[in-house]
Order: structure tokens, then C-alpha cells, then sequence
């Protein structure tokens, strides 16, 4: 089984977004970058594959940035190849561009089973499993959280409000997208990250933009506050008395 | 591995006497060799972790480990567990030694927690066994330079509330005498800060020449390498080292004893040899220059921290600077200089508190106060940046709040020369 991982990274959020205040852009440029959180769980997902019945992991990203250290970092905790799509890409990449660079590369390539994260915080034109399964015309399913392979048969798990889990198998090739490992996300040691970087090579494929149906953007803006959190002072008992007198005013007491 | 067997003779005659019997087995080789020792012999075969094997379980650890005094743990339990076939490589006692170094002022075999520890710890990582909150430490370590998570972009924010000038390196661009060091909780806790900023101000206040790195520099990774993460020090290591080749000084000042033990063993090794002093050092050789016009009538005791104290061989000059502020009356804790307790921060601890209190019945911190209390102090000062959040915890936790303040012995000076209003957060 072949297993192809789609990375992105995203604006590390410990950091302030910078917008420019006039135009309401975002400053691409000034924000730092982190690997997508679902995109590690769907790494994950594909390693706990790899040991369970065996697979082939490629992680793959589109290079908009610092995506060495990213792969390198899948390469250590036990990808088996890293793949960086490269050309005039930067971090404001909308995901349907993104979606049609991975499409161009997976299409030829015989991958069964393509993982990424459900979502990412930076998705403004869609999800990339489902855009990319859609250019490729595979079947597709999305916040998954259990993938099992085992030949060329694929079964996951998806949950349903109401306490219902369905169990559906898929014919490969497929796109899914993974809300959550089954285990928490392995930790790379960074003496192993460096080393896989001094002693391994990253293939880089060379790929071109793509026209896309896009949408224009007007402003980005922090958003104005309309209601109004109050703030209990005073000590415990005053606190307690304002509190019972909120309950109150909205009939949440009772007896 | 086969199970080595006891040797017992049928027949057996020592000196003409014979000593035929199931006892007999006295007067041949025995104890170790009736175990397997397989997993003893996997451990120690691990660089680092050999000296694991020469104990000879005389005890005198057992005597002076903090972590024994809170739960079930010395080198000698370590090493019988290892023999008895628990690979410390899944064991919890992995995590509990907080590399206070007590153990090895006393041990006749030089059983070296400090290189074992860090030692399998390294394994335990790679083979993905260490604990969750460890590894957010240093993932946090790794992406933002400071195991808190903070924003690397923020590292010299703290500055901003100093009063004085704190020039940063790379905007002042010229030569400084003294480059000092923040470290991390120095730069981002609230706590840190104060010290911080009385710190600061003192070298301005003796017209010191210094700058820092600001956002240039990230951890010193002490702490981090000694809970198994080399790599992750190396990468830090090699960075603050580059950072700081960039610029021209005379010497490094450091904030936490911790980077003071990495710039004076470890970076050198890495090709970053500078001559490097912990503050508290660099001030006592000044203290004529301070002018001190407020009084602290108040009883002092001084926690040692490992890393300045057993560690380094440096118990003086915190106590100079303490014995110079007037009104203070010192008192040593009985666990004071080679022999002091420990505030459970160190080797990775301070990143450990959730899982270390699954296996030890309370904090050594907490004990730590509860002696600071019991003889008689109003003040508990240190000068290690972890101590202060770690203390001022233990403070609360133990319903000690009101009775014992925490105070950086740069809080104090300040607050005694002038420069800051408050000494005592209580
Ligand atoms: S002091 Fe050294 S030799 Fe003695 S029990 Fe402890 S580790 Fe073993
Ligand atoms: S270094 Fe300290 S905590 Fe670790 S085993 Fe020795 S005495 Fe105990």
C-alpha cells in the first residue's frame, strides 16, 4: 500500500496577525509558520498504518516557505520519502491552487491512499482532501478518525452527532480527510530530525500555478466586540451575591 | 540471556575442613551472579549510563537523595530495580531525578546520575517513552526557543517596563563589556521579570556596559539536554553561540545557574568558550560600588541551587550579597550549601510536575518551604530563575501564603540600593 500525506503549514497563532491597517491585508510576510495540526494527525494516522500492516508513507507539501524541516521532521518519525512541490509559491496560496498542485503531482503517480488533515485554520476556499479528490475524481471522505488498510482494502470510522459511528470501506485510489489519529502525534527527537537532514534527500518536483475559480478577498479586520463580558469584583462573598443575582435575573435558580 | 546459577559443591573442603552443605556457597562468587542481569547489562551498555553498574548498594544515596524524602527513590533503588530485570527505560524512575548532584558528592562508586540520566533518557525519547508534557516543553523549545511557548518575537518585551535603558545587541552595534544572558523565565514569567528589572537596574545603577541578545537569543538548553533532548541542545546551543559570535564583549552574565553551568562545560565543546559568571558573582565582586539606603529588618534564608552550588562549587557569593543588605538577619537552612535541598526544577523537572506527582507524596519544593518556615524565616531567598514560581507555589500549596515571601536576592539588592519600591510580594 502506497500512502501519500498532504502538508501544509499554517500562521503560528502565537503571534499577532499582522494586517495592514489601510488596504486590510493580511501581512503574509511577517507571520511565522507552524505545520498544520490535522495535517500531523493525518501523518500519524498513515504511520500507525505503516506498522500495523505495512505501507509506503510519502509526506508531501507544496513549498510556500520553510517546508524543509517539516518533511525532514515526518522523514524522523518514520515517513519513507519526502516530497517538496516547488515553484513561485508563497504562504497566501489559496488551497484550491494548492489542491490542484498536489492533483497534478498525485494524478500520474500510483498512490492508494492519499491522508491530509480534515482542515487547517488558514482554509478560506475549501478543504484540501476534498478539492483534491474532487480534481482527481476519487472517492472521498472526511472527518475520519480511524483508517485501517490491510491489502488494498481501506475501512475508517466517521462519527455522527447523536452517538452514532458509521464503520465504510472505500475502493482505493481515495482522498481522506483525518480529524484524529488514533494515537496523539509522535514526537520527533531533534537529534533524528538533524540527522535525517544531513543524510537525507528531499525530492523536489518542480510543478506550475494553475488558473482557479477564486474569491476576492475585501478586508481582513479584528473583529469589533458587541456584547459585553462582566467582570465580578470584590471578595468571595460579594461575588457569590452577584452571582446568585445573575441566576436569578435569568431563571436559573431553583428552589 | 542464561540464568547464572549458584554455585554449591557437594562436596566442598576449604582448608582441610569440609564444608559440605547448601551454605557452603559462601565461600564462592554469588549475590550478582544469581541474576540475570540481562537488563542491568542492557543499561549500562548505553553511553553514558556505565557507572550505573558499580554500585555496590552501600546506601549512602538512599540518605541524601531529595526525591527519597518524598517518595521511594536513590541511585541504590535505581540500580537493584535495573538488577532485579526493571529496564529504567520504562520505568517511571526515569523522570523523577531532577540531577541535583547530592547523590555523587557521596557515593564511593561514582554512580553519575548526571551522565545516566540524561544518558536513557535520550533512548527513552527516541523510543518514544518519554512524558507527554515533557515533550511540549521541548517542542515548545524547539519552535520558539523558550520551553514556556511564548512568542520568540516578545523575548525582550520584558525590557520595556525596566525604567532604564536595556540596549539589545544587534540595535546597539558597538562593543559592550558585559553580555548578559536572560534565559527564559528571566524574559517571559512575571515573576522572572521582576528580577529582571531590578536586575537591569543594578547594572545600570554600577554603569555597567552591557547589552543582551533580545530576540536573538533562545534557551541555553541546559535543563532540556539533561532530560534527554542532546539534539534539541545542540540546535540551541549552536544558535546562541552563532548569535553571539556576531558581537564583541568582554564576558557573559548569566541570569540562571543553569546557562552558567552550559556556557562553563558545555558550550566550550561546541566551540563557545567566553568567560562567563552567574550575576550573583559578578555583583559580589562590586559590592563596594552599590550604596545601600533602605533596611530589610527581616530573617533571610538562602536556598543553594544545584546548578550554582553542587554543581559549580559556588555557595559565597549569594551569601556575600545577602550579608551585605542591611537589616537582614541570615540564617542557614540545615540543608544549606553542599548539602542543600532541592527545589525540584532541575534535570527537566520543572517540566514534570504533573507526572512526578503520581510517584511522590508531595513537592520537594513544598518541603523545601516547609523548612525554609520552620526555621524561622520571613524571607526565602534564591537565585535561580526556576525557583521563584516553583516556591512561591509551594508558599500557597502548603497554606503557608502571608508567612514566607520568595525573593530573588536581585529583588532584594534593588529594592535596598533604591531602585525598586517593593521587596516582598506580600
Ligand atoms: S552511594 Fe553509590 S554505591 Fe552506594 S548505593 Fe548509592 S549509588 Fe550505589
Ligand atoms: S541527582 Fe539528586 S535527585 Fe537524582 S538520584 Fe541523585 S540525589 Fe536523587
Amino acid at each position: 500500500m502506497r500512502i501519500a500525506v498532504l502538508l501544509k503549514s499554517v500562521p503560528d497563532l502565537i503571534e499577532d496577525i499582522p494586517i495592514d491597517e489601510e488596504s486590510g491585508e493580511i501581512l503574509y510576510d511577517e507571520m511565522s509558520y507552524i505545520p498544520s495540526e490535522w495535517d500531523d494527525q493525518a501523518l500519524e494516522e498513515a504511520l500507525l498504518i505503516k506498522e500495523e500492516s505495512g505501507a509506503e508513507v510519502t509526506a508531501i507539501t507544496v513549498d510556500t516557505g520553510e517546508s524543509d524541516t517539516m518533511l525532514f521532521t515526518a522523514l524522523a518519525k518514520g515517513a519513507d520519502h519526502g516530497v517538496k512541490l516547488v515553484g513561485d509559491f508563497d504562504p497566501s496560496l489559496p488551497n484550491r491552487q494548492r489542491a490542484h498542485i498536489f492533483s497534478q503531482y498525485l494524478g500520474p503517480q500510483s498512490f492508494d491512499l492519499v491522508l491530509s488533515g480534515v482542515q487547517a485554520i488558514d482554509d478560506i476556499d475549501g478543504q484540501i482532501p476534498g478539492l483534491v479528490a474532487g480534481i482527481l475524481g476519487w472517492p472521498h471522505a472526511s472527518v475520519v478518525t480511524e483508517v485501517r488498510a490491510h491489502d488494498n482494502r481501506v475501512i475508517f470510522r466517521q462519527e455522527y452527532a447523536g452517538g452514532l459511528v458509521a464503520e465504510i470501506k472505500v475502493s482505493t485510489p481515495a482522498v481522506i480527510g483525518v480529524q484524529a489519529a488514533r494515537k496523539p502525534p509522535r514526537y520527533a527527537s531533534i537529534a533524528k530530525v538533524r540527522q535525517i537532514a544531513k543524510s537525507s534527500q528531499l525530492e523536489e518536483v518542480e510543478m506550475s500555478i494553475q488558473e482557479v475559480p477564486s474569491l476576492e478577498i475585501l478586508r481582513f479586520y479584528k473583529p469589533i466586540a458587541s456584547g459585553h463580558a462582566e467582570m465580578i469584583d470584590g471578595d468571595v462573598d460579594e461575588a457569590v451575591d452577584r452571582i446568585i443575582e445573575i441566576l436569578q435575573e435569568h431563571n436559573l435558580m431553583r428552589g | 540471556m542464561q540464568k547464572a546459577k549458584a554455585i554449591e559443591l557437594d562436596v566442598a573442603v576449604v582448608d582441610g575442613v569440609e564444608l559440605s552443605g547448601s551454605w557452603n556457597r559462601m565461600f564462592e562468587p554469588r549475590a550478582i551472579s544469581e541474576y540475570d542481569i540481562a537488563v542491568l547489562d542492557e543499561t549500562t551498555a548505553i553511553p553514558g549510563a556505565e557507572s550505573l553498574g558499580y554500585c555496590y548498594q552501600c546506601g549512602k544515596c538512599t540518605a541524601v537523595c531529595p526525591v527519597d524524602t518524598v517518595g521511594d527513590y536513590s541511585p541504590r533503588k535505581i540500580f537493584r530495580r535495573t538488577q532485579l530485570g526493571v529496564s529504567l527505560v520504562d520505568s517511571p524512575d526515569l523522570w523523577l531525578c531532577t540531577t541535583c548532584r547530592n547523590c555523587l558528592r557521596v557515593c564511593p562508586k561514582e554512580v553519575n546520575m548526571i551522565q545516566i540520566m540524561p544518558a536513557v533518557r535520550e533512548r527513552a525519547v527516541l523510543d518514544g517513552k518519554a512524558p507527554d508534557e515533557l515533550l511540549t516543553a521541548f517542542e515548545n523549545t524547539a519552535r520558539y526557543g523558550n520551553p514556556i511557548g511564548e512568542s520568540p518575537r516578545k523575548r525582550a518585551e520584558w525590557a520595556k517596563t525596566a525604567g532604564v535603558m536595556v540596549p539589545v545587541m544587534a540595535q546597539k552595534k558597538s562593543p559592550v563589556d558585559v553580555l548578559w544572558f536572560v534565559e527564559c523565565y528571566p524574559a517571559y514569567h512575571p515573576r522572572g521579570k521582576q528580577a529582571s528589572v531590578a536586575l537591569a537596574r543594578l547594572l545600570n545603577a554600577l554603569n555597567v556596559d552591557f547589552g543582551i541578545l533580545g530576540n536573538e537569543e533562545k534557551c541555553a538548553g541546559d535543563s532540556q539536554r539533561m532530560a534527554g533532548e542532546r539534539g534539541l541542545f545542540e540546535m540551541l546551543a549552536e544558535h546562541n553561540i552563532k548569535m553571539l559570535s556576531k558581537y564583541t564583549f568582554n564576558h557573559i552574565v548569566v541570569t540562571d545557574p543553569h546557562a552558567y553551568n552550559a556556557f562553563l562545560h558545555e558550550y566550550p565543546k561546541l566551540g563557545g568558550d567566553w568567560p562567563v559568571q552567574h550575576y550573583t558573582q559578578y555583583l559580589a565582586e562590586r559590592l563596594s560600588a552599590l550604596s545601600f539606603v533602605r533596611s530589610i529588618p527581616r530573617r533571610i534564608t538562602f536556598h543553594d541551587p544545584c546548578y550554582l552550588g553542587r554543581h559549580n562549587g559556588e555557595y559565597d557569593a549569594p551569601r556575600r550579597l545577602l550579608t551585605a543588605l542591611p537589616g537582614v538577619e541570615l540564617v542557614e537552612m540545615g540543608h544549606c550549601r553542599e548539602t542543600s535541598y532541592c527545589c525540584g526544577g532541575g534535570g527537566g523537572g520543572m517540566w514534570l510536575d504533573s507526572f512526578t506527582r503520581d510517584y511522590t507524596s508531595e513537592r520537594l519544593s513544598e518541603k523545601r518551604v516547609r523548612e525554609a518556615i520552620e526555621y524561622g524565616a520571613d524571607i526565602l531567598a534564591v537565585t535561580c530563575p526556576y525557583e521563584v514560581p516553583r516556591f512561591e507555589d509551594a508558599v500557597k500549596s502548603t497554606g503557608n501564603a502571608g508567612k514566607l515571601a520568595v525573593m530573588d536576592i536581585a529583588e532584594l539588592l534593588a529594592y535596598s540600593v533604591g531602585l525598586t519600591d517593593e521587596y516582598a510580594a506580600n
